[in-house]
């Protein structure tokens, strides 16, 4: 397996000037490393020219891909580039993964416009994997106009992609359950728009009702939490299959992404993403020093007394770390 | 050190209908770690070069059915050689006779898989085949 170090040089002349096999190479360093090309990728989001970051979410089979090829395919047609980051789920049990959103956005094939590179999610559990943002962060410094972020098929907690893009595009198919369902906390709450897809089967006019009245109650949690001018996430009826509805989708990202600019809501966003993701890698690089502090054996030792002498969990962590210093709060 | 996943596209390259095999395929190495990114059906030389190339897989894995293999293998090596993908193992999985075998093992391809090919073969060879660098970043 190639190996993610300093050793595969990176040209970002290369990147920039629509070199695919280096672009190709250097997200695989971004995926598979943590620390080695964090300068790069500084260099990177310094040389990022104005791009649109479009996430998409929703159950699995809710028609995810076949949406984003619909909407892939419009884009081109007036020109922008796209690329495309699809993350699927990795195995509990052995880490392996299926990776198959290719098979939806086949129509996209032999389009030097489009870009598409598949994730898994390695454990992370948030619908996103570990890397996703690093890996959008070089598609836009590579120059394309619009990067969508397919999630792995969400439930109702998989919400990460609302941190990741300041568009987000929830979609439903028919049949997803009552209004109740569409009032509960999590994925609905991050939608900047709705989608009921697959609007060519029965019950989907039923569908856009129960999330007309979930709005009607009063939704945008998000904005009223941060006092801010508040969106309203509009509805969209499409059919991906059948390329219906495409154009109202493009049309309401569009007037979703000006509104977020005129209100100065993605200069907000972004210091909240930047916040967010200072907390992430502090709690992600202190728990590998601190991990690397404990030998194996440490581990073993603590984790077997626990068993057997049956003591609490949170006792043995404390035993653990009884001889590890930290810095008083000054 | 920590060992990322072996990334491996499958593809089914031609006009075959049928994937079953392929999918058996991908769900055995998916079990054995791997991550397995699948094209789906009837993918050109082109499409599959470029998927290899846009998805950074460490192998490639054919199945052909058709007895079209030795008009679609070349020309796949041929694209991904191409595209700077020499480097990348192609293997292959299918019913083909054995003079086309020697010929395509000749020709750029680093296995064939017959029938009966029982998958803790195939995911050694391709394990071998992906050999990994002692210098992986954890």
């Amino acid at each position: 397996m190639r190996a993610a170090s300093r050793s595969d040089n990176v040209n970002f002349e290369d990147i920039r000037a629509g070199d695919r096999r280096a672009l190709s190479r250097f997200l695989t360093l971004v995926e598979n490393s943590r620390d080695v090309v964090a300068e790069e990728l500084a260099e990177l989001s310094r040389r990022a020219d104005d791009h649109q970051i479009i996430g998409v979410t929703g159950p699995p089979g809710s028609g995810k891909s076949t949406l984003i090829a619909a909407l892939t395919k419009l884009y081109r047609e007036v020109g922008r580039t796209v690329a495309i980051v699809a993350v699927d789920p990795s195995s509990p049990f052995t880490g392996g993964a299926l990776l198959g959103d290719r098979i939806r956005l086949k129509a996209l094939a032999g389009d030097k416009g489009v870009f598409i590179r598949s994730m898994a999610s390695r454990g992370s559990l948030g619908g996103l994997a570990w890397r996703t943002q690093d890996v959008v962060r070089v598609l836009a410094a590579a120059g394309f106009n619009i990067v969508i972020v397919e999630t792995v098929g969400a439930g109702q907690t998989e919400v990460d992609i609302a941190g990741l893009s300041p568009t987000t595009v929830v979609v439903q198919a028919p049949g997803a359950g009552d209004d109740v369902q569409a009032n509960k906390a999590g994925l609905l709450e991050i939608a900047d728009i709705l989608v009921v897809n697959k609007s060519d089967l029965p019950g989907a006019e039923r569908a856009k009702n129960a999330l007309k009245a979930m709005l009607d109650l009063g939704h945008p949690t998000k904005a009223k939490a941060q006092d801010q001018p508040i969106w309203v996430p509009p509805i969209v009826l499409t059919s991906a299959i059948e390329e219906r509805g495409i154009n109202d989708l493009a049309e309401c990202i569009a007037s979703q992404f000006s509104y977020m600019q005129k209100h100065g809501l993605l200069v907000a966003f972004q210091e909240a993403q930047l916040r967010a993701e200072f907390m992430h890698r502090l709690r992600e690089t202190l728990q590998r020093r601190l991990f690397d502090t404990f030998t194996a054996e440490e581990f073993a030792g603590i984790i077997r007394r626990m068993v057997q002498e049956r003591i609490e969990p949170q006792r043995a962590v404390d035993q653990l770390l009884q001889n590890v210093e930290f810095r008083r709060r000054k | 050190m920590k060992q990322f996943p072996i990334r491996i596209l499958i593809a089914k390259p031609g006009l075959d209908g049928h994937d079953r095999g392929a999918k058996v395929i991908a769900r055995g190495l998916r079990d054995a770690g791997m991550e397995v990114i699948y094209t789906g059906l009837r993918q050109s030389p082109q499409m599959i070069a470029e998927a290899a190339l846009q998805e950074d897989v460490n192998i490639v894995g054919l199945s052909i059915l058709s007895g079209s293999h030795m008009t679609l293998v070349p020309a796949i090596r041929a694209e991904m050689d191409a595209m700077d993908l020499a480097s990348v193992p192609l293997v292959l999985g299918g019913i083909l006779p054995d003079e086309d075998q020697r010929a395509l093992l000749d020709g750029g391809v680093s296995a064939v898989f017959g029938p009966g090919a029982g998958l803790g073969e195939i995911v050694s060879t391709i394990e071998q085949l992906c050999a990994r660098p002692a210098d992986q970043t954890t």
